[in-house]
């Protein structure tokens, strides 16, 4: 018994080790500086390009990116996941990052996304706006109120005074467009940023008020940041003329 | 080998091994020992009886014995198929049969869709006749089923080859035919594999996930089964998913109690 209790003590320093050494252990040579940002998913695209540039633009300073869904990177923060930088999708969601002391100075809105309409290419469901997509019999594909683009979704139902009967509530942005392009769901409501990056594979339709429902994005540099000089730097780059150009490429808005 | 030497000293392997083995166990109970520790048991009661966690807890049993007689349905004409016929490709055969056990259920998901979704190889002909599968319960179940017939296949598979045909052969040689001999000698064979392959075979369908997310999609009472409401929670309420999660283990250390505690069965 003993024995199977030190077992036991010995896996799980193991474990905890494994657990500060994570994501973001310092495996380049030396001289090269890691910078580590947590971004949210709907950034994956958009924020590899803004990390190259800032590479560009500092030698030796290597950027690298952990995207997930907004609130599970705030848990990997809070649980102590090493990280200098994190960009959330909304609001809310960096709100629980501040309040956990995870975030050094003031989250700043760098950019904004709004909802919008997409379909199959050939439209099966001849839908020309969010009330087509909420009458009987469409499968309208939605995210689930738990999710930021959820939220959004509900206050943009709210404010076209529709009900909206989705036949899937799904758990991403990513789940709904797949639902679309695979022409399983007659209509979906993703971001517009989604909708530009899916191209030919989706047919948009700009529903009226789609902005009403705006997620505004913020920025921080983090309490646990051992490079905070460089995390401030890259927030600075986010904000600056170069990084909004390349978000605004992608379709999203201004802050 | 002679019985009398060796009958009365006991197996050991060596202590290191058996070191090795303790850390073994530890990495598959350690995480289900932190999720112990980590449920609020005060809110425990009210996490658990949410209309959300009660329709996903309906839901997911609802289709998980679906999947399962589905499963029993087809996989044990598929187990006689690959052990007692001989045919051409029949390793081949036997080989296919646990693809899904080894890709990942996100391509079972995706593979499901190609063949059954609106604009599928079937799914197609399927949509002109007005049967809609996708985000319906059924297509819960034909996720189910379509991961967890391989485990049903496999553990009667074990049972019909290690007892060998000769009781069949008997049987059909005293003139029994192939109907009655499968009914009162082959199935009685297989009894062992069939308890154990239909355990898992209803653990494996009440734990999945990754199929069903894709294929079927994620609506409370019709779609959302128990692991979807886990991960869906996980966004907002990291307390309710860790509950949930609890209700799954229990539920899954049920079952494999009710058929392995009974009795010792091997599988293979």
């Amino acid at each position: 018994m003993r024995r199977a209790l030190s077992a036991l003590a010995a896996v799980s320093a193991l474990a905890t080790t494994g657990c500060t050494g994570g994501p973001a252990a310092q495996d380049s040579p030396a001289g090269d500086v890691t910078l580590t940002v947590f971004a949210a998913a709907s950034l994956s695209d958009v924020f590899e390009e803004i990390g190259e540039d800032f590479e560009a633009e500092h030698p030796g300073v290597t950027v690298r990116f952990n995207v997930a869904g907004s609130s599970g990177l705030v848990q990997q923060i809070t649980a102590g996941a090493p990280a200098d930088v994190f960009a959330s999708a909304d609001e809310p969601t960096m709100a629980r990052a501040v309040s956990a002391g995870a975030v050094s100075g003031e989250p700043r809105p760098f950019a904004s996304n709004v909802l919008t309409l997409v379909t199959p290419p050939d439209n099966p469901a001849g839908i020309t706006s969010l009330a087509d997509a909420a009458a009987e019999g469409v499968d309208l594909v939605v995210c689930a109120p738990q999710v930021p683009c959820g939220s959004a979704t509900a206050t943009l139902a709210g404010d076209a005074g529709l009900a909206l009967d989705p036949v899937s509530e799904e758990s991403s942005v990513t789940d709904v467009l797949g639902k679309v392009t695979s022409g399983e769901a007659d209509a979906g409501l993703v971001y517009v940023t989604d909708a530009t990056r899916a191209g030919e594979a989706v047919h948009t339709v700009d529903p009226d008020r789609a902005r009403s429902a705006v997620n505004t994005y913020p920025i921080a540099t983090l309490a646990d940041s051992e490079r905070a000089g460089l995390a401030e730097a890259f927030v600075e780059h986010v904000l600056g003329t170069q990084g909004q150009e390349v978000l605004r490429h992608a379709g999203f808005g201004h802050p | 080998m002679p019985a009398s030497v060796t009958r009365d000293v006991p197996v050991r392997p060596p202590r290191a091994l058996t070191v090795i083995g303790v850390l073994g166990g530890a990495a598959i109970l350690l995480p289900f020992v932190a999720l112990v520790a980590g449920v609020d048991l005060t809110r425990l009661p009210r996490l658990l009886t949410s209309p959300a966690a009660l329709d996903a807890l309906g839901l997911s049993v609802r289709t998980s014995l679906a999947a399962t007689a589905v499963c029993l349905v087809l996989g044990i004409p598929l187990a006689l198929t690959l052990t007692r016929l001989e045919f051409p490709g029949r390793s081949v055969a036997r080989s296919l049969v646990l693809l899904p056990l080894v890709v990942p259920p996100v391509v079972g998901g995706i593979a499901l869709t190609e063949a059954f979704g609106r604009r599928g190889l079937v799914g197609e002909h399927l949509h002109v006749l007005g049967l809609e599968i996708a985000f319906t319960s059924t297509a819960v179940v034909m996720a189910q089923v379509f991961v967890s017939l391989p485990f049903l296949v496999v553990a009667l598979e074990g049972s019909l080859q290690t007892r060998g045909e000769a009781h069949e052969r008997t049987a059909l040689s005293l003139g029994a035919s192939p109907a009655r001999t499968f009914r009162t000698v082959t199935l009685p064979l297989m009894a062992p594999g069939l308890l154990a392959g239909t355990v898992l075979t209803f653990a494996r369908a009440l734990g999945e996930f990754g199929a069903t997310i894709t294929f079927a999609g994620s609506m409370q009472g019709t779609t959302r089964t128990l692991p979807l409401q886990v991960y869906l929670e996980r966004e907002t309420d990291p307390e309710a998913a860790v509950a949930l999660s609890l209700l799954l283990v229990v539920v899954a250390l049920a079952v494999i109690t009710l058929a392995y505690g009974r009795k010792r069965v091997t599988i293979s």
